[in-house]
């Protein structure tokens, strides 16, 4: 017969004993990115719905979303786009079983950093 | 004495519940929109700030507005799925199932939005 061990099993040590690693951050900035992007979304949604209601409302909310306010949001949601796809390029390469190794899942963090930021500033120069 | 399998007592236990179903519906909305995004960034975007008429001409293409519909149909069945991980991670209790019916409804009423403001412009 299995053991059954109930409530007197091993704690496992609290997130916050850790000190912070390229791979805890760059782990909860795939998850706070791609939450974030809820608010980009809804600007997103807002913006085809005015499109379908008439000109002076589509007049309206394309001047709040291409705002100063709106173009810091949309800047900030594209970083979030990019970063949150690379980290998800990311997952799908350790969901196959490669580079689940300490120096290959730092490189992998770089390269999700520097990429983020790379294609978002081309595709604000394209766009 | 009863005879108690491991493989038994683990049945229909641990977090997971209906198995690897919520795994492989990220993994497959993840794939599609690894092509969507960009094709979405890239139409999507340079029609910020156009006029009006230009914008509603150009979602009308079949292009443009297959790739948006598409885009906010996976994005945010994708969001809904994800949210959801979070909420099970940091809410407890009752409130971890009012968050994650509200952040259902948030997302399926998004994209319900937005597909039907595609459709009015496209047709």
């Amino acid at each position: 017969m299995a053991d059954v061990n109930r409530g007197n099993r091993p704690l496992s040590p609290h997130l916050t004993i850790y000190r912070p690693q390229l791979t805890s951050i760059t782990s909860i900035l795939t998850r706070i990115t791609g939450n974030a992007l809820l608010l980009g979304a809804i600007l997103m949604v807002w913006w085809f719905l005015a499109a379908a209601t008439s000109a002076e409302y589509f007049a309206t909310v394309d001047g709040l979303v291409t705002s100063f306010i709106g173009d810091v949001i949309l800047f900030l949601s594209l970083w979030a786009l990019w970063y949150h796809t690379l980290a998800g390029i990311r997952h799908l390469i350790w969901d196959s079983g490669a580079m689940l190794d300490i120096p290959s899942a730092e490189r992998l963090g770089w390269a999700a950093i520097g990429g983020s930021v790379i294609l978002t500033i081309v595709t604000a120069i394209i766009i | 004495m009863r005879y108690l399998t491991d493989r038994k007592r683990a049945v229909g236990l641990g977090s997971a519940k209906t198995g690897v179903h919520h795994f492989w519906a990220m993994k497959l909305s993840s794939v599609a929109l690894l092509i969507l995004i960009p094709l979405f960034v890239f139409t999507f975007g340079p029609m910020l700030g156009e006029p009006h008429e230009a914008v509603v001409a150009y979602f009308a293409r079949p292009f443009p507005a297959i790739v948006a519909a598409l885009t906010m149909i996976v994005g945010f069945k994708h969001f809904s799925d994800g949210v959801r991980v979070m909420i099970e991670d940091y809410v407890q209790g009752g409130k971890r199932k009012y968050a994650i019916i509200l952040m259902t409804c948030v997302s399926y009423g998004l994209m319900v939005t937005g597909l039907f403001a595609i459709a009015k412009i496209a047709l």
